[in-house]
Parts: structure tokens; C-alpha cells; sequence
């Protein structure tokens, strides 16, 4: 197994698979074991936790307390989960990268499906459940089993002191599964399991300290909004049943052109499957579940809510190339949608003060990017982002839990109700958390886009691709994106503002924790810096697998320097080759300057540097601020500052128009429609009967008996009529 | 197995035999000592349960006719034949009978605390009606038996119902017994007409088919069959006994009420309405009420359902909301349509039976249903928590559950029909989470606050005997319907291509502008066959 791993990776570094052999065959390695096994961590560590559980119900049934987040370290109880947890992703990881490395090992054309039973047939619907081995499920494999690994590793150290320790492995565990199977089901169907499973996980673990109010109302929020958007799905998945009898992938793609081009049909299915894709991944107008979603423990966060599941939706665009390639309309709302999140998210991000709820909104806007990607059909470089995404803001996230993780312990100390989470109360961690200050640092100039961290390169992919896209010569609407261009270049100022900003005063300047906290604080356990920094090492080198050729080329490439020019993009042609030829027959050959002029290299040249001004800009500016914790903080905003900070009052308008109304008809159904007029009726029908006067004065004395016992007694008559 | 049952000649006593041993358990438990009836009301029931898997093995999946047929003469100045049979429709509504009625019986044994023999013999009873109801292939019989579920019904919610237990048991029977009486009237001027042509007086199914019925006779005839189905299952806005019933009805009786005799309304669409009145069943005025009756159904109730105080009443809101899927599986007049709806309704049944189940729990526990009563208890309960949510998720339909099979195929069929209402429809997805997820949330997640909330015990190993087979077979079936799809798959099919048939003759008579005048002979054999096979 190690040795073909090694031969792939020296295959991988001699141009991916076009070297390899052509005409072998891709042997899948226990591709139904990948599934498995999180689920059968899900069971083990279900059942130690109600085991676990009814052990601490009887504790609080005599009066104790959980203690959450407390010293109340059980080691008994958290041996096992702490094997069996981070042990089945272990298990995952490695077949997951045996068949990544069969892959890469042969130039494989079609998907390879597996199939295990039959799920639904009806007669004239069919669906296995059957999974998809192909190239873009296995960077989607890579990406959750070997980032989700990480993240449970790390989560070994943040929970230890949680007494649902074993209850947090069981839906992490069971999140893994869901996730799976979104991304290795082999038709619209199955993926819906996995899309409506991870959604359940979410739910469990941003309510996963369901004590606190606040939090369970946060992850019934995520559920409710993420089903407006699986509505969609639905609908879409309707529409191709209708169209193609069947919503397997092969069988759809292969006959997806059948469609009319533009058609309404397929822009439809697009729109629809995009309504899903805007509630799972979190963008406007649907947006405001995430932000609410820091509720959860922040390792969650960072698989769930960063990493994995909010790119569903950017897979499913991707997934469906050759449908959204069909539509030009549908296409144009992806892009369209994406660019408008990525700035509106950005802006709010600019003046929140939880370090979490940055990241919350830093995260919708850099989705807000990936679909801009698969909107202007650069399918690679919105796979591109997703994935170094999942390495720079699972880092983030994870970084930010440490800091959270030793802040928390510091109030704890001295037994200060303080908020953990605010920046504020931060300042100066570096002195006292020198790795995970540095890897952070890493995280943020790859998200900032920085030459030449991980970032840089997919982001600028996506930006460059939508100018190429708007100039080509037949592309529908040029001058929208020539705004969705701009758009996505003034964002990407604000991610490098407002990640820098984070940075400042989370680590520099001087520390505003409190004399006696201060003196507690301390860097994380190796359990949860060692992810920090494998992460950190993925998001500076990570974008090195698809370095744009023209990139490659100059003097950004270190004139051909970095070894793997568009891997990537090669890598999943064989799926995006139909996307793309449809796109081609239609829009004619991209552009190769940009709006105002200049090439690719101009462009990402003017981009990193001004990026990089900003970041230097920022340190200064918000390093000389005078900034104060929150106990002694009394600005009032006003203004777009306040604006900003209360989140343009999305959430309220929400409320005021849609949440309230829907409960006042709810009321108003139950106890004037159902109530007054139904039943009503029913009685005014009653008295008419009275009325007629047809026996009915024996019910209303309560005596239903005597017709219940003539009409058994009627039924005997006629039995025994029988007999004579 | 299937040469065991063959050589113990199952099939020719085995539909006897389930009606027939319950009737002889009622009399056993009322002869038996107050403090052994339950016990014995169990352990007969599983019996009879354990009989009934039987037929698992000895249907003929392939077949869509009435099998393990037999007929015996019973009052033959009026036709009336004692004769059973079971088709793919009937097949999964006699074992969800049998499977709920045990788990019923074993759900009471501490809530029922008086009159405990006759409760139990009442719910052998009711058990062995329903069983009839499922199985009787004689129109007349099917009557009697359906008719007869009333009686035991109306005495459980009656006696060892709530306070306004008199009030919700008169309702039920009013509102049930003024359908049926209805049907009454249809089955009788069917068997009339069924004189007249035939020549001889029958009540029997297949003979009734064969009845040809102008599209106006169709219509009437479908209207009475229609309200008096509709007031089972409910249809909105026929729905109102249904929250007062259930929320009166001891545990048990909301069990079977849910589980059971709301099926027997939809069963009787397929059984009666489609293939006795197909012209009538597919008329486009026909389909759009009942179809926006279902969608009214689904959305109405989902919201009223959201803001009811009582968790039993806001479970009974959602029956009707789940069986507005249904209903519009089955007019959807399609083989997903109708599959899916066959699903919906064995899902219902075990889900919202679980439900009731938990709630009439956790009722035994702090003797209030009031959602805002409660809070935190998932920390004192996890095993409760931990079935409730599952039995929550297999009810609003997520996907791995039963509920989402059923949902999906049935709304799938509706949108291959009629798109605009499917989409309405499927709105529901959402309402469900609107009603379900705060309810969980308000009793089992927020703070544990009170003294008697903190004090509330986790389940018993009965209880969970009860609850570990609803569970397992809500994921097993969410994962597996096939076995179920492929055994309902001929008779379904052969319910709509006869409904399709007789909509093709229909269509075809109707474009003749003068049938009756034209020489042509053949016309007037589809005029007769109208409505035919």
C-alpha cells in the first residue's frame, strides 16, 4: 500500500495522471469501508455516551450539576472515544488515500460506480445505493477524511474537560458519514441523504450544549433555514426525474444535453438545485444561519461550518457542471449570488468583535468566491478554493479554539464571567501563544491572498476566470461580470482588512485579558497545536498543485519552478470536459486580457501587492488604535459603523416580516380557522340535526352508548339472519 | 420458510385465523384474573403477530390479484359472502395491525389502571375489526368490520380516556358514523345496479367491479364513498374529531387510532374509490379538490400544529398532515404516486405511533402534556432523548428514515401529474421542521429547571422493548424499502391500469359525438364495458 502510494506521488509530481499508463483500470479499494467506518465510530461512541449519560443523569437527578467546560476531566470515559473517534478517520484517511493514489495511477475516463444494494424502486423509479469513485469525489474524500482526521485529533484536546466528550465523537463521527455520502453517492438522491444528514449533524452540534438556550435556538435555526434550501433540491430533483427518468449522475449527464441550451427546463433544474446549494452553504439571502452556528464547539466550526459541509453546495455546482453549463442565467445568479455574498459577508466582518463570528462571515464571503468560480465555469478553481479554503480556515478556526480554549481557562481561574470570545479582551497573545500566533499568520496571508500562499492561487484563479469569462466573445451578460470582477477584487481588500484587523488585536499590541488571567494564559497541547501545524503547512503549500500556467511561467512561478502547473484543473478534465465544450460551442474562447486590460499576471501582481499594502497598512492602523476590553469599552456606534456591527439588521427584518407573520397565521389558523369556523360548523350542523330532531336527543344526554350498543346489536340481528 | 408455511396449508387458514384469534383472545382475557389480563393480551397479541409474519413469506410478491382467497357462503338471500383475501395493498396494513397492536398493549400496562380486562379484550377486539377491515374482499363484510372498529374505539377513548373523555368519544363516533352512513347508501344502490345487471344479488368485490356505472352514477357513488373515507383520514377540513380524540384517548388508543384506523381511510381510496368509480377518480375536479385538500391538509396543519401548548395535540395535527401525502400519492394516480403513499402511511403508522407512545411515557412521568412544562430532560433521560429524536426525524422525513421514502416517492408521483401542487406540497419539508424541532427543543434541550423535570426517569427496559423495533425498522426501512415497494408494486399497478383503462374507454365514448345512434356495434360494448377491466 505505502510503495503505491509512493509510486503515485512520484506520478502526481510527473504531470498527474496524463503520464500514466493509458488503458489501466482503477481498482476501488474498499470504497464502502471509507462509509463505514465513521459510522460505526457513530455507533461505538452513541452507545458509550448513553451509557456515559444515564451514569451523569443520575448525578443530576440528586442534585449535581454538569459541569461544562469545568476541570471534571473522567478519564474513563473518554479512552475509549478518544481511540475510536480520531481511529475510524485514521481508517478512512488511509483507504480514502490508497485509492487516491489507485487514481492517480491511471487516466481514468468514467466514474467508477459501486453498487451495493437497490434503495427505492417503485417500477418506474429506480435508485441504488451505489457510490461514486471519481476524481472529484476523491479530492472531496481527501479533503474531509484527512482535514476531518485533523480536526478530531484536535478535538482530542479541546473537549478533554467536556462531560459529553463521548456524545461529541458520536455526531462528529456520524457528521464524517453524512459527509461521505454527500460526496460519494452516485445520483441526486443519495447525495440528498448526505445533504440532509450533515444538516441533522450540524443541528446536533451547534446545539451541543443544548443547556444554554441560546445555543439550542441556534442550531434549530441552522435546520429550519437549511430546509428552505432543500426544498430546492427537492423541486430540482423532481424536474429530472420528469426530464430523464432517473436522477443517477451518470445516466443525467450523459443525456443532459438533450436539453435545449438557455432552455427553461434546465435552467430551472439549475435555479432549484442553486436554491439548495445557497441554504447549505450559506449565501444570500440565506446566509444568516452560519453566523448563529458559532454556537457550537469550535473544532465544529471548523469541520462543519468552514471546511466540509458549507462547500456542499459549491460541489453540488461543480457536480452538475454540465447542467449549469446549459444555462447561462442560472450560471450568471451563481456568479451573481456568490460576488454579492463575498462582499456583503465582507463588510459585516469588518467590525465584529467575536473572533468566531469573524471567521463566521469571512467564511459565507470566501463560499460567496467558490461560487463565483463555478458561476463563471471555472469548475477546477471553485473546487480549487474549496479545498485550500478547507486548509486555511479549518487552521483559522482551529487557532481561534486554542486562543478561545486558553482564554476560557484563564477566567476560569480566577472565576471571572468575561466573554472568552471577544477580541477586546485579547491583545498580546503572542507572547503566550507563539504557535498558534505563527500558523494563524500563515492561515491569514493565504486567506489575504499573499504570493505565494495557498490563497493567492485560487483566489486569483477565480478572479481572473470571471474577466476571461465576461470577455469571451458570446458571453451573455459581459458587463455583469466585469461588477462581479470588481466586486470580487474590492473583497478581496476587505478579507486582507479584516483578517489583519483579527490578527492585531487577537495577538499584538498589549494584553487585555486581566493581571491575574494573563498569568494563565498558555499555548495549546501538542494534541491540538501539532493540526495547527500540519494545516499551516497545507495552506502555504497547498496552492502549489495548480499553479495557472501563464503563472507557472513568470516570474510569480519562479519561472516554472513551482512542479505542478494546473494539476488540479488536468486532474478533474475528465469530468469538466463537457461543461466546458458546451461552454465553448456557445460562448466562443475566453477572454485573454481583463476589462481594463492587462494579462493574468498583471492582474494577480496588482492584486497580491495591494493586498499586501493593505495587510501592512492594517498592522499599522489597528496597531495604534487605542483598543480597550470589554468591561471598559463604552463607543456607541453610529452610522455605518453601526450598521455594520449589527449586521444590517438582517436577522431583525427577518423576524419582524417573515418568522412573526408566519407565527400570527399560525395562531390565527388554529384558533379562529380550526376553532371558530371548522369546528364550528360541525357544531352548527350538530344543532340543525337537533332540530330535525332526528334521535339525536340521546347523544346530547350523553347516551351514545345505547347507538353504540344498537348498532352492535344490528350487527348480531343480521349474523344471525343468517341462520334462518 | 416458504415450504414450512406450505406444508402447514398457511395460506388457506392464516386470514381466518387473524381475525378469528383475537375474537377467541377477548374471551380469554375476560375470563382470565384482572392481574394476568395484560399479560395474556400481550402475549396472544404476539401471537397473532407472529402469525401474520407469515404472510410475509407465503404472498406471492409477483401476483396482483387477491390471494390466499377464500369464500364462504354466509346470507345468501342478500349475496353476502364471508370471504377474505390480501393483496400487495392490504399485505403491510395487516402486519402494521398485528406489530402496533402488541406494542399498544405492551405501551399500557402502566397507564391503564382500571377495568383492565375489559380494556384488553376491547383492544383484541379492535385488533381482530381492523384485521377484517384490511382483509374482507366482500363489500358488505368490509362494512360490518369497519363499522364494528367504532365500537371498541368509542369504549377505549370513552372510559379510560382524559377529563373531556365523553365529550371527544361522542365526536368520534358522530363524525365516523355519519361517513360511514353515507357509504352505507353507496353500497347499497351498488349492489342494486349490481342486481340489475348481474342478474343475482352479491356484495362481492370482484362481482361489484364488474358493475358498469354511468360517470354521473361514478360521481355520486365516489362522493359517499369519499366522505365517509375522508372523515377516517381525515381530509381537511373533515379533521377536527381527530385532535380531540387523540388527545383524550389513552395512549393505546392513540396508538391504534394513528397507527391503524386512519389507514383505513386512505386504504379504502385504493381498495374502493379508484377501482369501483375510475371514471369518477380521475375526473380533473375530482383530483384538483382532493389533491388541494391533501396540500391544505399538509400546510394547515403543519402550522396549527406549531403553536398547539399540548405535545399530544400537536402530534395529532401532524397525522393530518401526513396523511394529506397520502392522499395526494394516491391521486396522483401514478405508480410512484401510490407506492409512496403506501409507504407514508406503514411510516405514519410506526412513527407517530412511536410518538404517541413517548408522549404517553413521559405523560406517566410528570401527569402533564404541556410542552412548556418540560425542559432539559434529555440530560436526566438520554435514552428517551434519544428515541424521541430519532422518532421526531422519521416523522417530519429525513432522509435514512422511513418518513423521507415515503414523502419523497409520493410527492415525486404528484409532480410527474400535477407539478404546481407538488411544489405547494413540498413546502411541507419545511413546516415540519417548523412545528417538530421546537417541541423536541422545549422538552428535551434548554435548561433543566424544574424539580420535577429533574426527577423524570429514563426508560425502563420495557419501554424500551417498545421502542427499540419502532426505531429499528423507521431506519431500516429508510435505508431498505424495497422488499415492501417490490410486494405492493403488481397490485398497485393494476389499480391504475385499471383506472387508466377506464379513463382511455371514457375518453373514447365521450369523443363519439352519438354513441347510442351509430350502427356501430362496438361502440355500444364500450359504452357497457365502461368502467370495466
Amino acid at each position: 500500500m505505502v510503495s503505491g502510494v509512493f509510486a503515485s506521488l512520484i506520478a502526481l509530481t510527473q504531470g498527474g495522471g496524463q503520464a500514466a499508463a493509458e488503458g489501466a483500470h482503477f481498482e476501488p479499494f474498499l470504497p464502502g469501508l471509507v462509509v463505514l467506518l465513521p459510522l460505526l465510530g457513530f455507533l461505538a461512541n452513541g452507545i458509550l455516551a448513553l451509557r456515559h449519560g444515564r451514569a451523569s443523569a443520575d448525578a443530576v437527578r440528586a442534585g449535581g450539576e454538569f459541569n461544562l467546560g469545568g476541570p471534571d476531566s473522567r478519564p474513563s470515559t473518554h479512552t475509549l472515544p478518544t481511540w475510536i473517534g480520531p481511529g475510524v478517520m485514521a481508517g478512512a484517511f488511509l483507504i480514502t488515500l490508497v485509492n487516491f493514489g489507485r487514481m492517480l495511477g491511471v487516466h481514468l475516463e468514467a466514474p467508477v460506480v459501486v453498487h451495493y444494494w437497490t434503495w427505492m424502486a417503485t417500477g418506474t423509479f429506480t435508485v441504488d445505493a451505489a457510490l461514486q469513485l471519481d476524481q472529484l469525489s476523491m479530492i472531496m474524500m481527501m479533503i474531509i477524511t484527512g482535514v476531518g482526521f485533523l480536526i478530531h485529533v484536535f478535538s482530542v484536546g479541546y473537549m478533554k474537560e467536556d462531560p459529553g466528550y463521548p456524545r461529541y465523537f458520536a455526531y462528529l463521527n456520524l457528521f464524517v458519514f453524512f459527509m461521505l455520502v454527500l460526496v460519494m453517492g452516485s445520483s441526486y438522491a443519495l447525495m440528498f441523504v448526505g445533504w440532509e444528514g450533515v444538516g441533522l449533524c450540524s443541528y446536533l452540534l451547534i446545539g451541543f450544549w443544548f443547556a444554554d438556550r441560546e445555543k439550542a435556538d441556534a442550531g434549530k435555526k441552522a435546520f429550519i433555514v437549511n430546509r428552505i434550501g432543500d426544498v430546492g433540491f427537492l423541486i430540482a430533483m423532481f424536474l429530472l426525474y420528469k426530464a430523464f427518468h432517473t436522477v443517477d449522475f451518470v445516466p443525467v449527464f450523459a443525456e443532459a444535453e438533450t436539453l435545449a441550451y438557455g432552455g427553461a427546463l434546465v435552467t430551472a433544474i439549475t435555479l432549484f438545485f442553486f436554491l439548495g446549494a445557497v441554504g447549505k452553504s450559506a449565501q444570500m439571502p440565506l446566509y444568516v444561519w452560519l453566523p448563529d452556528a458559532m454556537a457550537g464547539p469550535t473544532p465544529v466550526s471548523a469541520l462543519i461550518h468552514a471546511a466540509t459541509m458549507v462547500t456542499a453546495g459549491v460541489y453540488l455546482v461543480a457536480r452538475s457542471s454540465v447542467l449549469f453549463a446549459l444555462s447561462p442565467v442560472a450560471s450568471a445568479t451563481v456568479a451573481g449570488v456568490g460576488a454579492l455574498t463575498a462582499l456583503f459577508a465582507a463588510t459585516i466582518a469588518l467590525k465584529q468583535n467575536d473572533i468566531k463570528k469573524v471567521l463566521a462571515y469571512s467564511t459565507v464571503s470566501q463560499l460567496g468566491y467558490m461560487f463565483v468560480g463555478v458561476g463563471v465555469g471555472a469548475y477546477a478553481a471553485g473546487v480549487f478554493h474549496l479545498m485550500t479554503h478547507a486548509f486555511f480556515k479549518a487552521l483559522l478556526f482551529l487557532g481561534s479554539g486554542a486562543v478561545i480554549h486558553a482564554m476560557h481557562h484563564a477566567y476560569h481561574s480566577t472565576h471571572r464571567h468575561e466573554d472568552a470570545q471577544d477580541m477586546r479582551n485579547m491583545g498580546g497573545l503572542k507572547a503566550y501563544m507563539p504557535i498558534t500566533w505563527a500558523t494563524m499568520w500563515v492561515a491569514t496571508l493565504a486567506i489575504a491572498g499573499i504570493w505565494p500562499f495557498a490563497g493567492f492561487f485560487s483566489k486569483d484563479e477565480i478572479i481572473w476566470q470571471t474577466a476571461a469569462f465576461g470577455g469571451a466573445a458570446g458571453a451573455p451578460f459581459p458587463t455583469l461580470y466585469t461588477i462581479y470582477w470588481i466586486i470580487a477584487l474590492a473583497a478581496a481588500m476587505l478579507t486582507a482588512f479584516y483578517m489583519t484587523r483579527m490578527m492585531v488585536m487577537t495577538f499584538h499590541g498589549t494584553n487585555r485579558t486581566g493581571e491575574a488571567e494573563a498569568k494563565q494564559l498558555h499555548e495549546a497541547p501538542a494534541t491540538m497545536w501539532i493540526p495547527l501545524a500540519v494545516l499551516a503547512a497545507l495552506s502555504a503549500f497547498g496552492g502549489w498543485i495548480n499553479v495557472p500556467e501563464a503563472i507557472q511561467n513568470s516570474f510569480l512561478g519562479g519561472m516554472g519552478a513551482f512542479p505542478m502547473s494546473e494539476w488540479l484543473h488536468h486532474w478533474l478534465e475528465p469530468l469538466t470536459a463537457q461543461a466546458h465544450h458546451i461552454q465553448e460551442v456557445n460562448l466562443g474562447e475566453l477572454s485573454h486580457s481583463a476589462p481594463f486590460g492587462g494579462g493574468e499576471v498583471l492582474w494577480a501582481v496588482l492584486s497580491t501587492v495591494a493586498a499586501g499594502v493593505v495587510v501592512l497598512l492594517t498592522i499599522r492602523t489597528v496597531g495604534r488604535q487605542k483598543i480597550v476590553s470589554v468591561a471598559e469599552d463604552t463607543t456607541e456606534l453610529t452610522g455605518i459603523s453601526a450598521l455594520l456591527y449589527n449586521k444590517y439588521y438582517v436577522d431583525e427584518i427577518y423576524d419582524r416580516f417573515i418568522v412573526q407573520p408566519i407565527i400570527e397565521a399560525s395562531r390565527f389558523c388554529w384558533r379562529v380557522v380550526d376553532a371558530r369556523i371548522i369546528d364550528g360548523t360541525v357544531n352548527a350542523v350538530g344543532l340543525v340535526s337537533k332540530g330535525i330532531g332526528w334521535g339525536i336527543s340521546m347523544f346530547q344526554t350523553g347516551s351514545v352508548n345505547t347507538y353504540a350498543f344498537i348498532l352492535t346489536v344490528g350487527v348480531l340481528v343480521i349474523l344471525g339472519a343468517s341462520l334462518f | 420458510m416458504t415450504a414450512l408455511l406450505e406444508s402447514l396449508g398457511y395460506s388457506g387458514w392464516a386470514l381466518h385465523a387473524l381475525i378469528w384469534l383475537p375474537v377467541l383472545g377477548v374471551g380469554l382475557v375476560l375470563w382470565a384474573d384482572e392481574a394476568q389480563a395484560k399479560i395474556l393480551a400481550f402475549w396472544w397479541s404476539i401471537g397473532v403477530f407472529v402469525l401474520s409474519l407469515g404472510l410475509w413469506w407465503a404472498f406471492d410478491p409477483t401476483r396482483a390479484d387477491m390471494q390466499m382467497v377464500s369464500t364462504t357462503p354466509w346470507i345468501e338471500a342478500w349475496g353476502v359472502s364471508y370471504s377474505l383475501g390480501i393483496d400487495g395493498i392490504s399485505l403491510f396494513m395487516v402486519m402494521l395491525t398485528t406489530f402496533t397492536t402488541s406494542l399498544a398493549i405492551l405501551g399500557s400496562f402502566n397507564y391503564i389502571q382500571k377495568r383492565e380486562r375489559a380494556f384488553y379484550a376491547l383492544m383484541l377486539l379492535l385488533e381482530a375489526a381492523v384485521i377484517g377491515v384490511f382483509v374482507a374482499t366482500d363489500v358488505f363484510l368490509f362494512y360490518v368490520f369497519f363499522e364494528l372498529t367504532l365500537v371498541p374505539m368509542y369504549f377505549i377513548v370513552g372510559i379510560w380516556g382524559g377529563e373531556r373523555r365523553i365529550y371527544a368519544a361522542i365526536k368520534f363516533f358522530l363524525y365516523t358514523a355519519f361517513g360511514s352512513l353515507l357509504m352505507l347508501v353507496g353500497i347499497l344502490y351498488l349492489f342494486a345496479k349490481a342486481k340489475l345487471v348481474l342478474g343475482l344479488p352479491t356484495f362481492a368485490y370482484a362481482d361489484l367491479l364488474q358493475v358498469p356505472l354511468s360517470g354521473t352514477e361514478q360521481l355520486w357513488l365516489f362522493t359517499a364513498f369519499a366522505l365517509a373515507f375522508s372523515v377516517k383520514v381525515p381530509l381537511f377540513p373533515l379533521h377536527t374529531w381527530l385532535p380531540d380524540a387523540h388527545v383524550e384517548a389513552p395512549t393505546p388508543g392513540s396508538v391504534i387510532l394513528a397507527a391503524v384506523l386512519l389507514k383505513m381511510g386512505t386504504y379504502g381510496f385504493l381498495r374502493f374509490l379508484l377501482p369501483l368509480f375510475p371514471v369518477a377518480a380521475q375526473h380533473p375536479t375530482v383530483v384538483t379538490t382532493m389533491l388541494v385538500l391533501g396540500v391544505i391538509g399538509i400546510l394547515y396543519t403543519a402550522w396549527v400544529a406549531a403553536v398547539q401548548p399540548d405535545a399530544k395535540k400537536l402530534v395529532a395535527y401532524t397525522s393530518v398532515a401526513h396523511m394529506g401525502f397520502v392522499v395526494l400519492g394516491i391521486f396522483a394516480l401514478n405508480v410512484n404516486g401510490i407506492q409512496g403513499g403506501l409507504i407514508v402511511m406503514i411510516s405514519h403508522g410506526i412513527s407517530t405511533g412511536a410518538l404517541f407512545l413517548l408522549l404517553g411515557m413521559l405523560y406517566e412521568r410528570r401527569h402533564t402534556r404541556t410542552i412548556a412544562e418540560f425542559g432539559g430532560i434529555a440530560r436526566v433521560a438520554p435514552w428517551f432523548a434519544t428515541a424521541f429524536v430519532i422518532t421526531a426525524l422519521a416523522s417530519i422525513g429525513l432522509p435514512g428514515t422511513s418518513g423521507f421514502v415515503g414523502e419523497f416517492l409520493a410527492l415525486l408521483g404528484t409532480f410527474e401529474s400535477h407539478p404546481t401542487i407538488a411544489f405547494i406540497a413540498t413546502l411541507g419539508v419545511i413546516f415540519a421542521a417548523y412545528y417538530m424541532l421546537p417541541m423536541v427543543q422545549t422538552v428535551f434541550f434548554n435548561k433543566l429547571e424544574t424539580d420535577e423535570n429533574r426527577q423524570i426517569k429514563d426508560l425502563s427496559s420495557r419501554e424500551m422493548v417498545i421502542l427499540a423495533p419502532l426505531c429499528a425498522l423507521m431506519i431500516l426501512i429508510g435505508w431498505h424499502p424495497t422488499p415492501l415497494l417490490e410486494r405492493m408494486e403488481p397490485s398497485v399497478r393494476a389499480v391504475i391500469e385499471r383506472v387508466e383503462a377506464a379513463g382511455a374507454a371514457d375518453a373514447q365514448a365521450s369523443f363519439d359525438p352519438t354513441p347510442d345512434a351509430g350502427p356501430d356495434v362496438e361502440d355500444d360494448g364500450i359504452q357497457v364495458t365502461d368502467g370495466d377491466e
